[in-house]
């Protein structure tokens, strides 16, 4: 019986590992898609089309404020993986409504973003760059988004089963995924909104 | 709905296009009819339509590929039939808007939903065998891919009848599939059906990829790995590596067609040009995509069909590693007329010439593999050798196109033509026909007519070489593709000869479908008992044809490239294990067939611009994943007496 009951937790911890290396190449195609969008963008920076430029557009300070956000949310994850392996469930629950909060904080403020420059006039359908600008950065909005629904799920998962093998994998994968976007924040950071204030 | 509401929308005016629609209903209906009379709802709900099991998914995936290949052959029939009769002042029986319509359709149709599904289902029903394993990583997701494939094809089968599909071409370039340019439905059927599987696509790429790395049996070093394993483990990187691109590049597109965005516009600083580069990222390492797993199959073929080793395992390997990193930097070879400049030109256009030295060594791996041999001529090896010598020639005139002078002379002409359905022709159909006839024991459990293979394949040879001979001559003559008619009377005696090649490739095709029906009547006389109907050389014919639901009752050690081959010599291929143990399984779920159905609900919703319908499925999408991915409980237990049991049936059957 001890033999077949570790079987199979070596099976779980098998399972496990292919879907956190699966959820790795998936996270790298998604990798690809972004550099497909930063390309676009790198080719569309400067067709205004006598429309506004990144300087007339950008608030470096707001910006950064996002940026603050959507890292130390990403820190929250990591105490979330902290309290996982210490196998506290409810510290756990804690972090993960803390970076929950911090994620929808930055997607309100890319929301109000977008918002005003739609109402003054500069949407996505004014000029080359804004249509790059809004697919590029909206589309890192819209994965934060699906990682903010995943973070709800996981939470209801954590609360109502615990912290069993399945839900660790699947916080794992969760966790690699925040911590992607973050990297391509910087990414987006730098070259929209850094480069456009300066450029 | 007033009658000419309903005629805008469905194309009732249109004797072929009814004619095909009821066509494809009437085969629809009569289907739905059989399965009815012999009340075989039931099975085919929870044998096939839930199921996860990649034998079944890769069925499914072939059957797909083989009405899809119909459906693209008809279009190529009416267009080859438009060409022969088309010279001016004769306009043939095909309009312009129909005709572009169907050289577009037959594009799409062949390169993604034929070539694609047929490879997913090699890969589906072998690559697991292959490599001793008994499932793939992500039983679900190989699922999911499936269905939204079907999902995908539905839609385009759908275009027929209700709408129109697109006449930009399967490549689609902007800024003509811009709404200004194209404001029908058609653009949006193409453009969310190939989006659709594209997903789907990508999905396996990322299953199959880890399924190889991770579940090969113990022993199987990559360098012991089969080479079907080999090419599909390559395709999948490419895979990986190029769909999202094109997700990217439609994405854009269809936000330029919904949002009033500029991507591809030629206004408010849209760039046309990108969506060119962007689509070819994907489409180049597309063509390898579909030909790698080919390749894979000639060198399974060559190596069984002679009874010996692959010549130069490793070095056919690397060839491929190499075509495959070589994919990603020729992409502009294909509009070297669009102004990137003669330095930019030749630069790709040597990497273009590059790709065929690898290509060539694998023609010196599969024919001294040949050399020397054993060579039993079976329907599989007969498709080798018809792919041998005709894919050299398309290769040649490949390198022709690469080189960037010749190519302002011959691109956009049927030269081009004649060359690219060389390769995927010769190629990819050749490869899969040749996978389609050696696997079909294993995968159904008794094997296919060889005289009527036979026939089917001397049909094909011989239509493709009279079919696309005279492509490469008109090619040269200054005839450019596309041509709903053409003024120049010198043309109409080589179209003539096409259009008989197509009527002899009809045969071959009409051929394969006798084969099928002879081959069920005759299936008692041709069961593969063994399991080894070829006296096969690598893993897959170490199981039972069909294999049972857990492939291997014990995991096999592989001791060498050609391991069951080295089984058999060690006397260890039919030898039970000591004892067997209890085999875990994954679970039939209905959520892969309900997420294709809700991601046609989708697609259809986006190009009829019902939004709210198109919101409520991708909501339903959604849904379903969450609580699938929810569930923890997705195996059940075969028991060890259940899998003794099954095993000592088939040593019996055996002895």
């Amino acid at each position: 019986m001890n033999t077949a009951l570790a079987a199979a937790q070596a099976g779980h911890e098998e399972a496990g590992a292919t879907k956190a290396f699966g959820f790795w190449i998936y996270l790298m195609s998604d990798l690809v898609l972004f550099a497909a969008l930063f390309a676009t963008y790198a080719v569309l920076s400067r067709s205004y089309a006598d429309g506004p430029a990144g300087r007339d557009l950008f608030h470096l300070p707001r910006v950064f404020v996002e940026t603050m956000l959507l890292l130390t949310s990403s820190a929250g994850y990591g105490m979330v993986m902290l309290a996982v392996r210490a196998g506290r469930a409810r510290v756990a629950l804690f972090w993960l409504a803390l970076t929950f909060l911090l994620g929808a904080g930055f997607i309100l403020m890319e929301a109000a973003e977008f918002h005003a420059m739609i109402l003054a006039g500069d949407g996505p359908d004014r000029s080359a760059f804004l249509s790059a600008f809004f697919t590029l950065v909206g589309t890192h909005g819209t994965h934060v988004s699906f990682g903010l629904v995943w973070m709800a799920v996981m939470m209801l998962q954590v609360a109502s089963k615990g912290l069993t093998a399945a839900v660790r994998t699947r916080l794992l994968c969760l966790g690699m995924f925040w911590h992607f976007l973050d990297i391509v924040w910087i990414g987006v950071f730098s070259v929209v909104y850094l480069l456009g204030v300066t450029g | 709905m007033t009658d000419s509401a309903f005629a805008s929308v469905v194309p009732i005016h249109n004797p072929i296009i009814m004619g095909a629609v009821g066509a494809t209903l009437g085969l629809a209906l009569g289907v739905i009819v059989l399965i009815t009379w012999y009340g075989k709802w039931g099975p085919l709900w929870r044998e096939w339509l839930t199921t996860v099991e990649p034998r079944r998914i890769g069925i499914m995936y072939i059957i797909l590929a083989l009405v899809m290949l119909l459906r693209g052959f008809s279009d190529a029939v009416l267009m080859r039939l438009q060409q022969a009769v088309a010279l001016a002042p004769d306009r043939g029986f095909l309009p312009p808007g129909h005709f572009d319509q169907i050289f577009t359709a037959h594009g799409t149709i062949m390169i993604l939903f034929m070539a694609m599904p047929f490879m997913a289902g090699l890969m589906n029903i072998v690559v697991p065998q292959q490599i001793g394993a008994r499932d793939v990583a992500f039983p679900f997701m190989n699922a999911l891919s499936l269905w939204l494939t079907a999902a995908a094809a539905m839609m385009v089968m759908t275009s027929l009848g209700v709408g129109e599909f697109s006449k930009d071409g399967w490549t689609g370039y902007a800024p003509l599939t811009e709404l200004q340019y194209s404001p029908g439905v058609g653009v949006d059927y193409w453009m969310w059906s190939i989006q659709i599987a594209g997903i789907g696509s990508l999905m396996t790429g990322i299953n199959f990829f880890v399924t190889i790395l991770r579940m090969r049996a113990p022993g199987m070093t990559l360098m012991r790995m089969p080479i079907f394993t080999w090419t599909t483990l390559c395709t999948n990187a490419l895979m990986i590596f190029a769909f999202p691109v094109l997700t990217v590049a439609l994405a854009l597109l269809a936000l330029d067609r919904y949002l009033g965005m500029h991507f591809y516009s030629n206004t408010a600083g849209g760039n046309p040009m990108m969506y060119l580069n962007l689509f070819w990222i994907w489409g180049h390492p597309e063509v390898y995509i579909v030909i790698l797993p080919a390749f894979g199959v000639f060198s399974e073929v060559v190596a069984t069909f002679s009874g010996k080793r692959l010549f130069g395992y490793a070095s056919l390997v690397y060839a491929t590693i190499a075509i495959t990193v070589l994919s990603f930097v020729v992409w502009l070879h294909h509009f070297f007329t669009m102004g990137a400049g003669g330095d930019v030109n030749a630069a790709f256009g040597i990497a273009t010439m590059l790709i065929a030295v690898p290509t060539g060594v694998k023609m010196f791996n599969w024919l001294f593999t040949l050399y020397r041999g054993r060579v039993r001529f079976a329907t599989p090896l007969y498709w080798t050798l018809g792919f041998l010598s005709t894919f050299a020639m398309g290769g040649m005139a490949g390198v022709l196109l690469a080189v960037p002078p010749a190519d302002f002379v011959l691109h956009n002409s049927l030269f081009l033509i004649a060359h690219f359905h060389n390769m995927l022709i010769a190629g990819t159909l050749f490869g899969f026909f040749a996978g389609y006839a050696y696997w079909f024991p294993k995968a159904i459990g008794f094997a296919l007519d060889e005289t009527w293979g036979r026939r089917a394949f001397w049909l094909w040879l011989t239509g493709f070489y009279l079919a696309f001979g005279p492509l490469y001559l008109l090619g040269f003559m200054g005839m450019s593709r596309r041509l709903q008619y053409y003024t120049d009377p010198a043309w109409q005696p080589w179209l003539i000869v096409a259009a008989v090649g197509m009527g002899l490739i009809l045969c071959g095709i009409v051929c394969q479908i006798i084969q099928l029906g002879v081959s069920v009547k005759r299936r008692d006389a041709a069961r593969d008992a063994t399991g080894d109907w070829w006296d096969g050389r690598t893993l897959e014919w170490a199981t039972a044809s069909p294999p049972a639901a857990y492939s291997f009752a014990a995991i096999p050690e592989v001791r060498d490239i050609d391991a069951y081959h080295e089984m058999k010599q060690r006397g260890a291929a039919q030898r039970a294990p000591a004892r067997y143990g209890d085999i875990a399984m994954p679970r039939n779920t209905a959520a892969g067939f309900v997420v294709g159905g809700l991601a046609y609900v989708l697609g259809m919703g986006l190009v009829w611009h019902f939004f709210w319908l198109a919101l409520l499925a991708a909501l339903g999408i959604l849904f379903t994943v969450i609580v699938r991915a929810m569930e923890d409980d997705v195996e059940y237990v075969i028991p060890a007496a259940e899998v003794a049991r099954l095993e000592l049936g088939r040593r019996q059957a055996v002895a």
